[in-house]
């Protein structure tokens, strides 16, 4: 039930003391006509309506979550506790610089870790997420361009393995994409690369490992090859949980990067955000960075904005109580931690891997990062049971299903990220499931097109909700009353 | 699977009814079909001059989008609007809702009689 | 130190023993050895959960917590009920990926389906999407909303909050938007400015409500000289004020945006805030980002899925009109339980209470001499001349643990911006004006 359909007039609770001035409203032409609706509900019902909702949820709390490409480890506790300090939380961002050292301070520290994790020169806090990263990274590579007099470099080379945001991430920033083929072993068809790239070439966006779990051994070969043609290389940092302490982005010919901290850096999704993607780059690029970074000078901190920024991407600083949660994060790890974190990581994977790959077609058959995808084609042709039946089955036994139908060219695809916070028991359970699953769709394939029984609603008509949107409840009333 | 014998077809999957110098467009019974259910429809602008095997159009399932091409160039000069609220037509009578009508048309692509179409679809059906 | 990795050394050789290896480092053979480190990373060794929580304890600690506040510029400091915190902690809530897997996800998708519905009634409008990063990426994802291939040119008043307006200008130079900025006149929009401008390749014209200086704008004479152009209407709004002042719809606005971070999210020095979208029905498919509609199951019980998704990234790639995926549904599901808890007495009150407390400040302080610049009517926001350098007065009240108002820049240089909430109560606002007396 709705929470609009809990309210009664004349409930809930006061939470304000009277007004101690005269009152004053706007005048009747600035005043609002239209009824507002909000509920009116006592807090005891208001918070089992929030209990009732968790109940319907699942998080990384309840168990294991190997959505491929979306590294959903464990959000440790410390983390929150840090960025509900006061002292971070109730920080207004327009104190002056003196009154806030400790942000400055946190924000420094951070960069110099990313810095040293990704071989990058300098980061910004300011982009919201992944995608906000990107479009950060890719305006950046453009006024480059530009302030070279380089007009015509109109082109953003994008794999086809590559996510939705970077091509859509390219279009608003300006450019066209090129998407270039995968070739035979899951990497970039070198050939087809040097085919595509010329003097109209802005840049390549690439994600190594990429979204297929395999690390592209061509990586030096490709990144000289957009250098030579004078070229930017943009890192995503979806998928750095792989290679932390191991090999850096920057050392690959990498330029520019984001990173993911609601990912790599373990601060938790929030069923769907706040992320924060901070945005590193070598030196030749460090004018053309936005907002503000903290600089560090005779100990103290102070905020300098870049000689030839592209200005701001977003209000102040960034996503800063994740920023917080990030660093509280890297402190605990330390370089030992981080190296540990990947490690883990990629055999967890590879461990899950070699136990389902007998049963299961993998995409690619070879030793994985620390993601690995599965085509269920065969199992769809033999069965009729598909990705999207095996998935919902999972969930009937109790664990979230992995990624599906992505990376887009593999068919039936099933993604699966276990991460390095999942124990040796929980990923045997988990194949013991997957595995079981194989049998029950050569046995009784049926019961898979009613999956998910267990859950508080079975599967649901998504092309009537497209086709009809009802995106808001609608009061029976005017009043709000029921 | 549906071919109407008096229309024209496209490799992508387009027929095309000519009448004098303008033409009607629409998706095949295949088409639609193989799309699965259609859940929204962005049509062109009337006015906007497209070109042989130009992008008009596209439509969406709930999980998917589809360029859809012309094979004849011309201006659009009515759309379907009706579509626009009820895209399940398309699903229903692929040849009864058609999608756009060009008046003047500039080029004619590559055109399949219904037999070639018929021949078309079920090449693909076997490699399939 | 701290790992959080379960794995026993012993099973970490049992897992590489299944694919017949000795070390994990034999899992990265694919990485060419030019790129592999050589060294290990320099950065400081793991610490402990105590030192850890020793040092950024410290950290926090060298920030000046304010506890009377009368600065807002974009940021507010409104009463948070306790029991926000408490819906925002719920870790099945908290820990949650994007609601992919709906029969998994109704708690989150039915939560997000609850914000929509109460952005659409705090803004009059029909449809709301689950969110942006913030007020300001709000504002350009709404103009990217207008852009139709013969309608590009954008107008944004010169009052709107200047991050809003930068971050706009970021977009905008992306995608080659022509962006013309109309002036201030008396504090407000300079209306005669986009009557002689606005064209028909005019593709919206932006303002913010109340402005930048708190004042009311002319609303509706605004919207009407764009819509008679065949432009869009975009408003920004605080939704705090929406408890009392007149709705962006009843305006005419087709869209209305804006920093949702009075709605029960605390300062925290800048974010994670929360960007709000809203529009009429017609524009409902050009929104960015997630949605959530409501639908049935397979046995006819009401259910939520995230729907029309077909505009998003991940299917329309380079053809989509938005790069978001990510995108501040926890700053959401805290509005969300904060407009639930408030009601809409609560609302109203606080709106009533943010206003009055504004009003009472510029008297006293314009008996001071802080002469109000403000010709007209004002929300909770006020700017006011000072008859002492600004940055003395602001040491000054530093000094005694009080946030003053804020020392706007440019052309307004001199001048302060300041901010009343119903968090400030008339003995702080009296404190105040004790001790500029002083100075």
């Amino acid at each position: 039930m709705l929470v609009f359909e809990k309210s009664r007039e004349g409930r809930g609770t006061s939470f304000l003391p009277i007004c101690d001035v005269p009152e004053v409203l706007p005048s009747p032409q600035f005043q609002r006509k239209l009824p507002l609706q909000l509920p009116e509900i006592a807090e005891t019902d208001l918070n089992r309506h929030y209990s009732e909702l968790g109940e319907k949820a699942y998080g990384v709390n309840h168990g294991a979550y190997p959505l491929g490409s979306c590294t959903m480890k464990y959000n440790p506790k410390i983390n929150e506790e840090m960025a509900g300090l006061s002292g971070f939380s109730e920080i207004h961002p327009l104190q002056t610089e003196e009154t806030v050292q400790g942000c400055l301070e946190v924000m420094n520290l951070l960069e110099k870790y990313l810095c040293e994790i990704t071989g990058m020169t300098h980061f910004t806090m300011q982009p919201g997420a992944g995608a906000h990263g990107e479009l950060t990274g890719l305006l950046m590579m453009k006024a480059y361009h530009q302030k070279h007099g380089d007009t015509k470099r109109t082109k953003i080379i994008v794999p086809d393995s590559a996510h939705g945001t970077n091509p859509a991430s390219a279009t608003m920033a300006g450019f066209e994409t090129i998407t270039v083929p995968s070739n035979k072993d899951g990497g970039v068809d070198v050939e087809k690369l040097k085919e595509a790239v010329g003097s109209d070439t802005a840049g390549l966006m690439l994600t190594n490992p990429n979204t297929l779990g395999l690390f592209d051994k061509n990586i030096l070969e490709i990144t000289e090859i957009i250098h030579n043609c004078g070229g930017i290389n943009y890192y995503d940092g979806a998928n750095l949980n792989a290679i932390m302490g191991i090999a850096r982005p920057g050392d690959m010919g990498f330029d520019v990067i984001h990173v993911n901290l609601h990912k790599t850096f373990s601060t938790p999704h929030g069923g769907g955000g706040p992320g924060s993607g901070p945005v590193g780059c070598k030196k030749f690029l460090s004018e053309f960075l936005p907002s503000v970074r903290s600089e560090e000078k005779d100990g103290r901190f102070r905020l300098v904005k870049a000689a030839s920024s592209i200005g701001e991407m977003k209000s102040f600083y960034g996503n800063f109580l994740i920023v917080v949660r990030a660093l509280t994060y890297l402190m605990t790890m330390g370089k030992e931690g981080v190296l540990q974190a990947s490690e883990n990581a990629v055999l967890n994977a590879n461990y899950m891997l070699q136990k389902l790959k007998d049963l299961y077609t993998p995409a690619y058959n070879k030793t994985c990062m620390h993601e690995f995808v599965l085509s269920l084609e065969k199992l769809k042709k033999e069965t009729g049971v598909s990705a999207l039946d095996i998935a919902k089955g999972m969930i009937d036994k109790g664990i979230h299903p992995p990624t599906m139908y992505f990376p887009l060219i593999v068919h039936e695809a099933l993604m699966f990220e276990p991460t390095e916070t999942e124990s040796k028991e929980t990923m045997d359970d988990m194949i013991e499931i997957l595995r079981d699953l194989y049998e029950e769709a050569h046995t009784t394939p049926e019961q898979f097109h009613s999956a998910p029984i267990s859950t508080p609603v079975a599967r649901l008509n998504e092309v009537e909700a497209a086709r009809n949107p009802i995106l808001k409840y609608d009061w029976p009333n005017e009043k709000g009353d029921i | 699977m549906k071919i109407l014998n008096d229309l024209f077809y496209s490799k992508f999957h387009e027929w095309i009814k000519f009448d004098g110098e303008s033409a009607v467009v629409g998706l095949t019974d295949y088409a639609q079909s193989a799309l699965g259910d259609i859940v929204f429809v962005n049509l062109p602008e009337i006015g906007d001059e497209v070109g042989v095997d130009g992008s008009f159009a596209d439509v969406e399932s709930v999980k998917a989008v589809s360029d859809i091409y012309t094979p004849v160039g011309g201006r659009v000069s009515a759309i379907n609007e009706e579509l626009l609220d009820a895209p399940e037509k398309i699903n229903q009578d692929a040849y009864d809702a058609w999608l756009v009508k060009f008046d003047k048309i500039t080029e004619k692509g590559e055109l399949l009689s219904a037999e070639e179409y018929k021949a078309f679809v079920e090449s693909i059906q076997e490699e399939a | 130190m701290g790992s959080y990795v379960p794995s026993t050394d012993l099973e970490r050789r049992e897992m590489l023993s299944t694919f017949g290896l000795h070390s994990v480092k034999e899992l990265f053979e694919d990485i060419p050895q030019q790129v592999r480190l050589k060294e290990e990373l320099c950065l400081p060794k793991g610490m402990s959960e105590l030192e850890v929580r020793r040092n950024m304890m410290g950290l926090a600690n060298k920030n000046k917590v304010f506890t009377s506040i009368f600065r807002g510029a974009g940021s507010y400091r409104h009463f948070i009920p306790a029991i926000v915190k408490s819906v925002i902690s719920k870790e099945s809530l908290l820990t949650a990926y994007t609601p992919y897997q709906p029969e998994l996800s109704q708690g989150i998708l039915q939560s997000i389906f609850e914000y929509q519905t109460m952005i659409c009634d705090l803004t009059g409008m029909d449809a709301s999407n689950a969110s942006v990063y913030d007020g300001a990426t709000a504002a350009a994802e709404s103009i990217m909303m207008c852009q139709e291939r013969k309608r590009s040119k954008v107008f944004i008043s010169k009052t709107v909050n200047p991050f809003v307006l930068e971050t706009v200008h970021t977009y905008c130079y992306g995608k080659k938007i022509e962006l013309i900025i109309v002036p201030e006149k008396n504090g407000v929009t300079d209306i005669s400015f986009i009557e002689k401008k606005i064209d028909s390749s005019t593709a919206c014209v932006y303002i913010q409500q109340p402005n930048f200086y708190g004042s009311f704008e002319d609303g509706e004479k605004i919207g009407e000289l764009a819509h008679n152009a065949g432009a869009k209407y975009i408003m920004g709004v605080n939704p705090i004020s929406l408890g009392i002042a007149k709705t962006p719809r009843e305006y005419g606005a087709d869209i209305a945006v804006g920093e949702g971070q009075p709605l029960g999210i605390p300062l925290s020095f800048g974010g994670p805030y929360l960007g709000f979208m809203a529009t009429v029905d017609s524009m409902k498919r050009k929104l960015p980002g997630r949605i959530v509609g409501q639908t049935k199951d397979s046995n006819g019980k009401i259910g939520y899925v995230l729907t029309l998704q077909a505009r998003e990234q991940h299917i329309r790639r380079e053809k989509s009109s938005s790069n978001i995926c990510s995108n501040e549904a926890l700053c959401a599901l805290a509005a969300g339980a904060y407009l639930s808890a408030m009601g809409k007495k609560g609302l109203r009150e606080v709106a009533v209470q943010s206003m009055s407390k504004a009003d009472y400040l510029a008297e006293r302080l314009s008996e001071l001499g802080y002469k109000l610049v403000n010709k007209e009517e004002f929300f909770n926001e006020f700017v006011t001349e000072s008859p002492k350098p600004v940055s003395e007065v602001m040491l000054l009240l530093e000094s005694k643990g009080i946030l003053g108002g804020y020392p706007l820049r440019g052309e307004n240089e001199g001048n302060i911006l300041w901010c009343c909430t119903e968090m400030n109560s008339k003995k702080d606002i009296d404190e105040l004006i004790a001790i500029l007396q002083e100075v």
